[in-house]
């Protein structure tokens, strides 16, 4: 008997604080387990949001700095500048990345910053306590859209990721999901491949990750799970949106 | 060498060992943004970014600071508001930066000529949270490029984020200036502290993000008792024709430089006034001012706002002596002639002729 | 590989699980179910029904699926 699944080297001894069944844990390890697989424990800075997921510090073992919320992408930006060999990746939600951070964001691409940013879309801001986000689907309730939320007060759901893809300097971005275990696997590959676009020196990448919050949904961990399969993916297809990486399997993983 | 301030502040950065710099165009600062990105240009390791805006510049230079290399903005008044996040968190995290105000008169827009409205502003922290930043106001051409080094110094020497306070004026102005020995960065000492990959040593965070309410007490009290060692070691002040003035005028930056002609044609006309010129604003030098009040008993706060830095000395005099003030905000440029008059009001009225 | 026709089991960390049922959802054979007892952290933990079962008679092929779905990582799989 071997093992062949527990825990990688990459996340410290620490039990997630996350609600049961959040989309953020699942994240997390399949983040850790790409920087192992990629054997870049020891040159891999990260930069975690303001949102459910600040204390990210506490699970990766890893070198890791704090950015005020949406500010990731300038901060990892002047970490690659300064660190070049370095890899060097943001971790935001929705809000963080596309209302507060959307500026940063856009710009750091369009620059083709050698930066990775891993974008956890829950439709919702959960660190908050369930407002609305800019990716909150028409007709979702949350505390700030009681009635659901009305696209002509709120406007519709922001496609940051297909905006993303304009950029000139935006080299790969996917948008996948982690509800069902196909997807996992999908979400993984993805992240490998968007650091490995970053470690080939290409420019600017993402992946865009639909993830359950049940909480805020108030819907149980399986339910939740099925709403985004259901639900949120009608409005944010799982699809590779931009991939100008050419051929990265001839690239060698860890430099 | 005969540099514009603005050129001069630039050169002394990068001659501190200064490779990157991040800024938004605002005048009236624009020559150091762009003085900025022709050096970095010429040097094989500068970086220099124009970014979106103050808050990813001032972000840009966060993560550069994590990985322990000095790092430089400068913007004008109302970027400087954008930039209080930033620094609030560089503050927090025990971060050293360096970050150029240009000030410019306000509030909102304002106007772009000289003013010093933000005195308070920087001098209380700027941004939210109970921190202090290293301010410094340089008077002179050949300051602008001492402080700019001494600037990169202090911030890494207690890890804090130090703010340059300057003006239009101060960035205009021509002057013969000796600049200190290039340094290089690969000379610089090793940051125990910086991210650059956990590499044969446990992995580390940068975060300001404290729950537990007694461990925040604790920075907070720990970033306070560092604030009074600041406070102990580094004012610094000029001292003007003070050895036997009556009447002590304090003013600092472009405001210095215009008391220092009014005080010239005071003094010709046989009145003794002087100037203390504090050269640190934060800390401010509380001693040098009560060493001085111990035979001084008027004061004159002139500021080009409307009584900012005559807080602070009011606060360290404690009521004991004659405190006065003439500010003009708005960008007016008070002429030595109309500060020459200010002051022969004060002498006289309070009888300053008759101690003699 | 004949992956088919390997066994496997699954060792379920009681005190990390968190009782989302993730796993429960997925496992193709069902071999996951929920315990009557509380863990420490007031959760019912996931329990996994072959335990104590001889390997000969396991269903459980080791595919991995509930611990790719668990959140809190509280599932270690072995495999032949
Ligand atoms: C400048 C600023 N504004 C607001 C906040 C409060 N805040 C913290 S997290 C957050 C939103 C989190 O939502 P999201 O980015 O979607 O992350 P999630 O918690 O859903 O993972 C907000 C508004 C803050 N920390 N800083
Ligand atoms: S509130 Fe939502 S996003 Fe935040 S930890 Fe709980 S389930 Fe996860
Ligand atoms: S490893 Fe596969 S078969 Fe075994 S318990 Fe988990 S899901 Fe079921
Ligand atoms: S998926 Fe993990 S946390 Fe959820 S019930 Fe199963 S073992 Fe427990
Ligand atoms: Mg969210």
């Amino acid at each position: 008997m071997k093992q062949v699944f527990g825990r990688t080297e990459s996340l410290k001894d620490t039990a997630f604080h996350y609600c049961p069944g959040c989309g953020h844990s699942i994240i997390h390890r399949l983040v850790a387990e790409t920087i192992d697989e990629l054997n870049i424990k020891e040159k891999v800075i990260g930069v975690p949001p303001a949102g459910c997921a600040v204390l990210a510090y506490n699970y990766f073992d890893i070198d890791m700095g704090e950015a005020p919320h949406g500010r990731g992408a300038a901060v990892a930006t002047g970490l690659k500048r300064s660190l070049p060999d370095r890899v060097v990746f943001t971790y935001q939600g929705d809000g963080d990345i596309a209302a507060i951070g959307t500026a940063e964001t856009i710009h750091a691409a369009n620059r083709g910053e050698k930066i990775t940013a891993i974008f956890v879309n829950n439709g919702v801001y959960g660190m908050t306590g369930g407002q609305m986000a800019p990716t909150t689907i028409v007709g979702q309730i949350s505390t700030t859209t009681p009635g659901g939320r009305n696209p002509d007060r709120d406007g519709i759901p922001i496609d940051l990721s297909e905006m993303l893809a304009l950029a000139n300097g935006s080299v790969y971005i996917e948008r996948t999901s982690v509800d069902s275990p196909k997807n996992i696997i999908k979400t993984k590959k993805a992240i490998k491949k968007a650091f490995q676009v970053q470690m080939a020196g290409l420019g600017f990448s993402l992946v865009e990750i639909l993830s359950p919050c049940p909480t805020n949904l108030k819907m149980s961990p399986v339910q939740a799970s099925e709403w985004v399969s259901s639900t949120m993916t009608t409005q944010f297809p799982l699809k590779v949106i931009k991939d100008e990486a050419g051929n990265l399997g001839a690239a060698p993983p860890s430099e | 060498m005969l540099l514009r301030g603005s050129h001069v502040i630039g050169e002394a950065a990068m001659r501190a060992g200064c490779r990157f710099y991040f800024g938004y165009p605002i005048t009236p600062q624009n020559e150091l943004t762009e003085y900025m990105a022709n050096g970095m240009a010429a040097l094989p390791d500068g970086v220099f970014i124009q970014a979106e805006s103050e808050l990813a510049a001032i972000n840009m230079v966060l993560g550069v600071s994590m990985t322990g290399k000095r790092a430089m903005t400068s913007s004008s008044s109302p970027g400087i508001s954008l930039k209080q996040e930033g620094i609030s968190f560089l503050a927090a995290q025990e971060l050293p930066a360096v970050i150029v105000n240009t000030m410019r008169g306000g509030p909102g827009l304002g106007n772009i000529a000289p003013a010093q409205g933000d005195y308070l502003q920087a001098t209380r922290g700027g941004g939210h949270g109970d921190y202090r930043t290293i301010v410094l106001a340089p008077g002179t051409g050949q300051e602008l490029a001492e402080l700019t080094r001494k600037a990169f110094e202090y911030a890494d020497r207690y890890r804090i984020p130090v703010i340059i306070l300057g003006d239009g004026m101060m960035g205009q102005m021509m002057e013969p200036v000796e600049f200190p020995e290039p340094i290089d960065p690969a000379s610089l000492p090793l940051k125990p502290w910086v991210l650059d990959g956990a590499k044969g040593r446990p992995s580390r965070i940068l975060k300001s993000l404290i729950l537990d309410t007694s461990a925040m007490e604790e920075h907070n009290w720990k970033l306070y008792r560092k604030y009074q060692i600041i406070g102990d070691e580094i004012p610094e002040v000029e001292r003007f024709l003070t050895d036997d003035a009556q009447l002590v005028l304090l003013a600092y930056g472009t405001a210095s430089r215009i008391a220092k002609g009014a005080i010239k044609r005071v003094r010709e006309m046989g009145l003794k006034v002087g100037l203390l010129r504090p050269k640190t604003l934060w800390p401010f030098p509380k001693k040098s001012l009560l060493e001085m009040s111990r035979r001084v008993s008027d004061f004159l706060v002139f500021e080009m706002n409307t009584g900012q830095m005559l807080e602070d000395v009011k606060l360290s005099l404690e009521g004991r002596r004659r405190v006065h003030f003439y500010g003009r905000p708005g960008g007016i440029i008070s002429t030595p002639d109309e500060i020459a008059k200010v002051i022969n009001n004060i002498y006289f009225k309070e009888g300053l002729e008759s101690e003699e | 590989m004949a992956t088919k026709s390997k066994r496997g089991f699954i060792k379920i960390a009681a005190e990390l699980c968190k009782g989302c049922y993730l796993c429960e959802s997925v496992c193709p054979f069902n071999l996951i179910s929920v315990s009557e007892k509380l863990n420490q952290k007031g959760y019912h933990p996931a329990v996994y029904d072959e335990e104590g079962i001889g390997i000969e008679k396991h269903k459980c092929k080791g595919c991995a699926l509930c611990a790719l779905v668990c959140p809190d990582i509280a599932i270690e799989v072995y495999r032949e």
